[in-house]
């Protein structure tokens, strides 16, 4: 056993160090995989990017009310009356006398993006009532002032700020034939309402003609626990149609299908270049084999093994590979971690602003992946090397 | 012509090298392939779209509605072929992963401005005489096994049915398209969501108004607009096209950069092929000065070495980009994701033309060398 383990790391040291003659041939190999894992990176880093945004959106000590059926706030219609009946349910946190819930409107409004000036991107805008503020504890003023309630002035968030123009405070929004005025910017730790520009319930339901409805009713639990029993009251209710649910469980449902589908294209796209690359590296490890087939047959016939001959080819491809996946994986931390844009988001045909997040665990697995591409890419080549008979292989060249 | 066989013996000479690039030149088309059906998807069809359609939407905002009578004003604008009215129904078949658009259409204008739209005449009159008759998609219908006749119902999410009365519909008809036409879709009826939802009776989602002369698009979009400024509902008239890119527009950049990284790592895979086919040829060198001294003109040399590498370059590509081809044909694999999955013909021709350039780029490098050469010299390195 320790001789094999010396024949192993004597022929692996050798292979190691003629690298460098052989540099144009690995360099192949390398730049392969070294490829795929930039794109296996970069583009789940989208994917993690957004459901990191969407999943750290909501807290679980919120409930969110819609009417049931609804699949988000977009196609929710609460009335008035119901909106009443909903703040006096049990389980929700008061403040004094006052119910900690908040009748919320969610609509689009159309506004150039800063990426794509000429075309009007959906632009969520949400109207609250004074609770909506002391509900969401993670939101604070970074610029401005609070909007004052009944009035047309707006505050924007930090992500919508980032990516639509004209949202700096003291520009004005003309949409339709409304007016608003940003008097400032928010941020809510980087979760998915950051996207939306905020204004009062009330003004909103005039300007689109609501009349007295609502869309959602945003609701702080008594503690984490009172979920079931709000939810048992409100479903018992025969004056309510509706549904609830958390609303870190309402954000999470939403990133499902733009996740799943940027997935999917992450994977088949990286898993069909794998292979290609697995291609690459055996054609550089079979030319490595092949202008050291002399030398090789030599080892043999001097007396090494079979196996460290195999071990040491192996160990050759996977060295590569890791260079590979190194360069690979720290090329696109360099170039798409934190990248910010916006994109729409299906369920509620809104725009979320997020940013790329290249993370540790993407890292890990596109080193995996480089490791195993090169490791099958040295494999056909190690069992050829050392199933050459040691006579032909000396007389070769 | 003589001289291939020649061109075959070299081109395995060295079996394992050039089955291995060609591997990898088939896996470079089959991805090229698919990555421009991926790209095509994520602009939403819009080279598809019609030019002598224009579509009228709230102007503040897609999701507010606008009213039916607008349909009758636009109608006697001259120029004007034949505008309709299209609602967004949101409705959810069993589960919201289910996801299709549902929309409801007045049927028979629906079907004259879409002509693309091709449908069996029995199925038309069938839509035409049943009030909860749908038209549905092929793509659609094989999704979920559906047949004429068939009852489908739909959870409303943004219109509510009256009390007691669900929204179900009969699949009336099952519409077929040409390639790249989204065959995903459910249209229904605009009568039976009119009498049937509990609020916003009379209320349409946009127009689409099919003009005579796609020249006057620009300025019939400005007399559509003015015709219904400082009402309640105010407007905002594109063409098709511009409404399907403002659309494609909104997913943003993240389907461009997956492109670009796919398309440079591609790229860069296409170079190191072509450097393995140029490798080959330079290690013939010796080979090459032999021919020469048989009495090959530089010409000939040339031809035969460029035979050689853009045989290889064809037949991995080639091969790719019908693979390729062929899984595009079975569909959508993300379940409805991806409406409108098509290799288009243009990137078809593109793919081929890439080969070529891939053949020439390998080979005329180290052919080029090889012609110049001087035999003694050749022959004495060897």
């Amino acid at each position: 056993m320790a001789r094999a383990l010396r024949q192993i790391i004597a022929v692996m040291a050798l292979n190691l160090r003629t690298i460098p003659a052989r540099l144009s041939s690995s360099a192949v190999a390398v730049v392969g995989i070294a490829g795929v894992v930039v794109v296996f990176v970069s583009v789940l880093s989208i994917a993690a990017g957004f459901s990191a945004a969407m999943t750290g959106s909501g807290s679980p000590n919120r409930a969110l009310v819609m009417r049931s059926g609804a699949d988000s706030e977009m196609t929710s219609g609460l009335d008035g009356a119901a909106v009443d009946v909903i703040k006096q349910a049990p389980g929700i946190r008061r403040a004094g006398q006052a119910p900690l819930a908040s009748a919320e409107l969610y609509v689009i409004i159309d506004l150039p993006k800063k990426s794509t000036p000429d075309a009007a991107a959906n632009v969520p805008m949400r109207g609250i009532e004074p609770a909506g503020m002391p509900l969401r504890e993670e939101v604070s003023l970074i610029e401005g002032r609070m909007f004052q309630f009944g009035t047309n002035e707006v505050i924007v968030g930090r992500g919508a700020k980032g990516q639509f123009m004209n949202l700096n405070v003291g520009d004005t929004i003309v949409s339709g034939q409304n007016r608003w005025q940003v008097v400032g910017v928010f941020e809510a730790d980087g979760a998915v309402v950051e996207t939306e520009i905020w204004c009062d319930a009330r003004t909103l339901q005039g300007a689109y003609r609501r009349g007295n409805s609502y869309q959602s009713v945003l609701a702080r639990l008594e503690s984490a626990d009172s979920f079931d029993m709000l939810r048992d009251w409100l479903t018992s209710n025969p004056q309510l149609n509706v549904m609830i649910r958390r609303e870190n469980e309402y954000y999470a449902g939403q990133s499902q299908a733009l996740t799943r589908l940027i997935r999917t294209i992450g994977f088949g796209i990286a898993g069909l270049m794998g292979i290609g690359a697995i291609f690459g590296a055996i054609l550089t490890m079979y030319t490595a084999v092949a202008s050291r087939a002399r030398e090789i047959a030599t080892l043999r016939a001097l007396g090494f093994n079979a196996i460290p001959i195999l071990v040491s080819i192996l160990g050759e491809s996977l060295v590569l590979g890791g260079i590979g996946g190194l360069i690979g994986g720290l090329g696109a931390y360099l170039a798409f971690n934190g990248y910010q844009t916006s994109t729409m988001n299906f369920q509620t045909f809104s725009q979320v602003a997020f940013a790329f997040r290249v993370t540790p665990l993407l890292l890990m697995m596109g080193l995996i992946y480089a490791l195993a591409m090169g490791l099958i890419g040295g494999l056909f080549p190690a069992i050829r090397a050392v199933r050459l008979p040691i006579p032909i292989a000396l007389r070769e060249l | 012509m003589k001289f291939l066989p020649l061109v075959w013996k070299n081109v395995w000479r060295r079996k394992f090298r050039t089955t291995f690039t060609l591997l990898s030149i088939f896996i470079a088309f089959l991805l090229f392939g698919i990555l421009m059906t991926i790209r095509t998807a994520f602009s939403l069809g819009v080279d598809l779209a019609g030019l002598d359609r224009l579509v009228l939407i709230n102007k503040v905002s897609l999701i507010i509605p606008l009213p039916v009578s607008y349909q009758a004003r636009l109608q006697q604008v001259p120029g004007v072929d034949l505008a309709t009215h299209q609602t967004w129904f949101g409705g959810i078949y069993q589960d919201p992963a289910n996801f299709f658009a549902n929309i409801a259409v007045v049927p028979e204008p629906f079907l004259r401005i879409y002509p693309e739209f091709t449908v069996p005449p029995d199925q038309v009159q069938a839509w035409l005489s049943d009030r909860q008759g749908a038209l549905v998609g092929r793509d659609l219908a094989e999704r979920f096994g559906w047949k004429v006749g068939d009852r489908v119902p739909l959870t409303g999410t943004i219109w509510q049915p009256k009390q007691g009365k669900p929204w179900e519909f009969n699949v009336s008809g099952i519409y077929d398209a040409e390639a790249g036409i989204d065959k995903t879709q459910f249209f229904f009826r605009y009568d039976y969501l009119d009498e049937n939802r509990a609020t916003g009776s009379g209320l349409v989602g946009w127009y689409v108004v099919k003009i005579a002369d796609v020249s006057r698009s620009v300025e019939l979009s400005r007399i559509f607009d003015e015709m219904f400024a400082n009402s309640s509902a105010e407007t905002k008239t594109t063409t098709e096209k511009g409404f399907v890119e403002s659309f494609a527009k909104q997913i943003g950049d993240i389907g461009a950069i997956m492109i670009a990284i796919s398309s440079t790592v591609l790229f860069m895979f296409g170079l190191v092929a072509a450097s393995t086919m140029a490798q080959s040829v330079r290690e013939r060198t010796n080979e090459l000065a032999v021919l020469k001294t048989l009495g090959f003109s530089g010409a000939a040399i040339l031809i035969l070495v460029l035979a050689e590498s853009l045989f290889i370059a064809f037949v991995g590509g080639g091969l790719g980009l019908a693979v390729a081809w062929l899984i595009v044909q079975r569909g959508d694999p993300t379940g409805g994701m991806l409406a409108i999955f098509v290799l288009p013909p243009r990137d078809m021709l593109i793919g081929v033309a890439l080969m070529a350039l891939m053949g020439v780029l390998a080979g005329v490098m180290p052919a080029m060398a090889a012609m110049r050469l001087r035999i003694t010299d050749a022959l004495r390195r060897g």
